[in-house]
C-alpha cells in the first residue's frame, strides 16, 4: 500500500510526518503546477471547485509515481468538500486509474474518533504510537506555521529581494527533514534564525492586509498565484485568517490545544453581518475581516475558488463590514482561467490606495 | 398585519403550509408575482454577481415586497430533514436580503431540523409570536398548516406540478380536457425553483409537454424510493435536494416507460456539479438519452429550444430502433 494525499500549500509536511511515523510508504504528488490543473479540469466535472480539480490533478500525477492508495478527508456538508472524496474515486476509476481511497471523516464529538481512523491506516501499531504520529504531525504543521508567519514579518521589510523567499525554502526543508520531536525542535529553532537572520530595513513604512476566504486558495500559493509573496514585495505585511495548526486544532483535535485563535472568536465576531455558519470558512472570513479591522489592519482580501458557495455568502455581506469599519476591501476570486498580470494589476491599485490612506508614499513601486 | 412571501426558492415546497399559518393566525399573505424580467433585473442588480440565478431571482421577489408588507417571511432554511441541508447559500440567505436598502423587516427565523424533527415547532413557534402571544392559536396553526402541506405533497406524487396542485388547494381549477397528446416520457430533474419557474426554465416543462412528452420530476417520487435508490451511493448524499434529484434520477433510469432525462441546473450551482456529475455518469452507463441544460442570466431562449427539440428527435429515434444510438 503507498499512500498518496492532495496538496494544501505545506499540508504535506505534517501529513508525510504524521503517516511516515506509522511506518506507511507515503508518495507526496509532484507540487501543484499547470498540468496537475490541466489534469484536474480535464476529468473534473466543469463546475466543480478549483480545489476538487487541483485534488484529481494530484491524485492522477502521484499514481504515475507509484501511489496506488488516497487518503482524504472528509465532511458533512453543507459544502461540496464533503463529497470529493467519493466522486474523485468514481473519476479516477473511470479514467482507469483506479486507486483505494481513505476517508478520513472529521470527528463530531471528540478527537478519540480521529485517533480511531488514523489507526485504521496504521495497521498494527499500537494506541500510544498513533497518538505520537499525530502528535509529530501537530508539531510539524505548528512548526511549518510559525516560519510562515516569521515570512510575512521579513518579507516586507528584506533589503535583499528574494532572501526571504531563500530563507523561508531552507527553513521549510529543515523542518521537513526532521524524524523526530527532538530534531524537530532544533529544525524548528533553526528555521526561525534562518529568517531572522534575513537584513531587514525595520524603520520602513509597511502596510498590513489581512488575508480571508477559502481554506484551500489561501493554503496553496499555487492557486492564488503566490499572494503572499506579491503582497510581500509590493511592501505588505499580511496575516492569514486560517493557518494549518489551527485548522487541526479546531477540526480535528475539536479544540484540544488552548492558547491558539479559534474559529469560534472569528465566527462570534461575524454575528451582526452573519448570524449563522454556511459551510466551509465563510463565517470566520466575516468575522476574521471584523477583527483584522479592530486589530488596525489597512485592509483585507478576500479570495476564493470560483463558484464557491459559502464564500459567495460572505462576500454578498462583507461590504457591511467595510463600510462599518471604514476598511477597504478586495475580493480575488481564483478560476483556471484567472491571468497573473491582471491579478498584479489589481493588487498594486489597491496598495497604492491603502497606501494613500495612510499617507505613506513610497511603499510600492520602491 | 401584511406579510410577504417571496415566489422564489422553496416556496415551491412550502408556500401552502406558510400561507396557511399566517392565514390562521390572521395575517394577510401577499405573494410576489410571477418571475419577470422586471424582477430578474432587480436581483441583477442588487445581488453581488457570483451567486445563483434562481437566489438573484430571489432577490428581486423580496425587493417587490420590501415597500408593500410588513414583515418579509424569510426564514434561514438550514437543514428540513435530519442531517441533510439545503445549500450555503440558504443559510446565508436572510444576511444577504437583510442589508438591502429599505428592507422591510424579516422574519428570519432557523428552521433547523438536522437534529431531530421536532425542531421545526421552534421555529414555527417563533415565527407566530411575530403576530400573537397566544401560544394555543400558534399551535392550532401549526397543525393546519401540516395538513395543507401534506394534501399539497400528495398532489404533487400524483405528477401535478406546483402550480397546478396550489390551484387545486385553492380551487382554481378550471376544468380542461388534457391539452397534449402523450406520446413519450421525459423525467425533468431540477432544484423545483428551476425548473417550476416557468420564467427562468424558459417554460421548459409546459414546452416539453406541447411537444408530446409527458413529464416526470423528482418530486412525484415517493421518499422512499427516493431514499431507497440514493442508498446505493458509497456516501450518503447531504444536500435534500441533491439527494432527491438523484434518487429520482436513479428511479426514472431504471423504469423503461421513461425515455430520457433532462438535466437542469443553475450555472455555477456548487451541489450540482456533484450531484449532476453523479446522474450524467449514471445515465451515460446505462446509455439513457441524457440532456443537461445550464440556466443564467444569459441563457437564449432560442438555443434552449433548439435544444430540446433535438433531444426529445433523438430520444424518438431511439426508440423507432434507428441504429448507431
Ligand atoms: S469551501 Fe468552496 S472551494 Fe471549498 S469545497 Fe466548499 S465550495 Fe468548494
Ligand atoms: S443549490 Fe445551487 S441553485 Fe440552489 S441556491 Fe445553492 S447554488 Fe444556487
Amino acid at each position: 500500500m503507498r499512500l498518496t494525499f492532495p496538496h494544501m500549500g505545506n499540508l504535506h509536511i505534517p501529513l508525510k510526518a504524521m503517516l511516515q511515523y506509522l511506518g506507511a510508504d507515503v508518495v507526496v504528488p509532484p507540487p501543484s503546477s499547470k498540468k496537475t490543473l490541466t489534469l484536474g479540469v480535464k476529468y473534473a466535472p466543469e463546475f466543480a471547485c478549483m480545489p476538487f480539480k487541483l485534488n484529481l490533478g494530484n491524485f492522477i500525477e502521484a499514481r504515475e509515481l507509484g501511489a496506488d492508495t488516497v487518503v482524504m478527508a472528509g465532511g458533512c456538508g453543507p459544502c461540496r468538500f464533503g463529497y470529493y472524496a467519493q466522486i474523485e474515486h468514481a473519476i479516477l476509476k473511470d479514467i482507469g486509474c483506479d486507486m483505494q481511497l481513505i476517508v478520513l471523516e472529521p470527528p463530531e464529538k471528540h478527537i478519540s474518533e480521529f485517533i480511531l481512523k488514523v489507526r485504521q491506516i496504521a495497521g498494527t501499531r499500537s494506541w500510544w504510537q498513533v497518538i505520537q504520529a499525530i502528535r509529530f504531525g501537530y508539531q510539524k504543521a505548528r512548526a511549518v506555521d510559525l516560519l510562515e508567519i516569521a515570512s510575512f514579518k521579513a518579507r516586507p521589510r528584506e533589503l535583499v529581494p528574494g532572501a526571504t523567499e531563500l530563507a523561508y525554502r531552507q527553513g521549510l526543508a529543515l523542518i521537513d527533514g526532521a524524524t523526530s520531536s527532538v530534531e524537530l525542535k532544533e529544525a524548528n529553532k533553526k528555521a526561525l534564525r534562518i529568517i531572522s537572520g534575513v537584513t531587514q530595513d525595520h524603520s520602513r513604512p509597511v502596510l498590513k492586509i489581512g488575508l480571508i476566504g477559502e481554506i484551500y486558495t489561501l493554503l496553496e500559493p499555487f492557486s492564488n498565484h503566490n499572494l503572499e509573496r506579491r503582497l510581500g514585495s509590493l511592501g505588505v505585511e499580511v496575516d492569514r485568517s486560517i493557518y494549518l495548526s489551527e485548522w487541526v486544532n479546531d477540526h480535528l483535535f475539536l479544540g484540544l490545544i488552548k492558547g491558539l485563535r479559534s474559529k469560534n472568536e472569528a465566527c462570534a465576531a461575524a454575528a451582526p453581518y452573519l448570524r449563522h455558519f454556511v459551510g466551509g470558512h465563510g463565517q470566520e472570513t466575516i468575522g476574521s475581516a471584523v477583527n483584522y479591522a479592530r486589530a488596525g489592519y489597512d485592509g483585507v482580501i478576500q479570495v476564493f475558488p470560483f463558484t464557491c458557495m459559502p464564500e459567495i455568502v460572505a462576500k454578498s455581506v462583507l461590504p457591511g463590514v467595510g463600510g462599518d469599519f471604514g476598511i477597504p476591501f478586495l475580493t480575488l476570486i481564483m478560476d483556471e482561467q484567472s491571468g497573473e498580470a491582471g491579478l498584479l494589476t489589481r493588487l498594486e491599485a489597491f496598495v497604492d490606495l491603502l497606501a494613500r490612506r495612510k499617507g505613506i508614499e513610497e511603499v510600492v513601486n520602491r | 398585519m401584511r406579510i410577504g412571501i417571496p415566489r422564489a426558492l422553496l416556496y415551491y415546497y412550502y408556500y401552502p403550509m406558510w400561507k396557511v399559518f399566517f392565514e390562521e393566525l390572521g395575517a394577510e399573505v401577499v405573494l410576489s408575482s410571477q418571475s419577470t424580467k422586471g424582477i430578474l433585473a432587480q436581483g441583477l442588480k442588487y445581488a453581488v454577481d457570483e451567486v445563483c440565478l434562481p437566489v438573484k431571482l430571489s432577490y428581486g421577489h423580496v425587493l417587490e415586497l420590501a415597500e408593500q408588507v410588513d414583515f418579509i417571511f424569510l426564514p434561514r432554511l438550514v437543514s428540513v430533514e435530519h442531517r441533510k441541508y439545503i445549500c450555503p447559500k440558504f443559510l446565508g440567505l436572510p444576511d444577504m436580503i437583510r442589508r438591502l436598502d429599505k428592507m422591510a423587516p424579516l422574519i428570519d427565523v432557523n428552521v433547523n431540523l438536522y437534529r431531530k424533527n421536532v425542531d421545526l415547532y421552534k421555529a414555527v413557534k417563533k415565527a407566530g409570536s411575530c403576530l400573537t402571544g397566544n401560544k394555543l392559536k400558534i399551535w392550532k396553526a401549526y397543525h393546519r398548516s401540516i395538513v395543507a402541506l401534506q394534501k399539497y405533497f400528495r398532489l404533487l406524487q400524483l405528477g401535478l406540478i406546483p402550480e397546478e396542485a396550489l390551484a387545486v388547494l385553492e380551487n382554481r381549477v378550471k376544468n380542461e380536457p388534457l391539452p397534449y397528446p402523450v406520446e413519450l416520457n421525459i423525467a425533468v430533474i431540477g432544484h423545483p425553483y428551476n425548473i417550476y419557474d416557468s420564467y427562468i426554465s424558459m417554460n421548459l416543462i409546459k414546452r416539453l409537454r406541447s411537444m408530446g412528452a409527458a413529464v416526470y420530476t423528482a418530486e412525484q417520487v415517493p421518499e422512499k424510493i427516493i431514499k431507497r435508490y440514493a442508498a446505493r451511493l458509497p456516501k450518503k448524499l447531504f444536500w435534500t435536494l441533491g439527494q432527491r434529484m438523484l434518487g429520482a434520477a436513479s428511479h426514472y433510469l431504471d423504469r423503461p416507460d421513461i425515455s430520457g432525462i433532462v438535466h437542469v441546473a443553475a450555472f455555477g450551482c456548487g451541489p450540482d456539479s456533484m450531484t449532476g456529475d453523479l446522474i450524467e455518469r449514471q445515465a451515460r452507463a446505462m446509455n439513457a438519452p441524457f440532456l443537461n441544460l445550464t440556466l443564467d442570466e444569459h441563457t437564449g431562449e432560442a438555443g434552449v429550444l433548439t435544444r430540446i427539440e433535438a433531444f426529445l428527435d433523438m430520444v424518438r429515434w431511439k426508440q423507432a430502433g434507428v441504429v448507431g444510438l
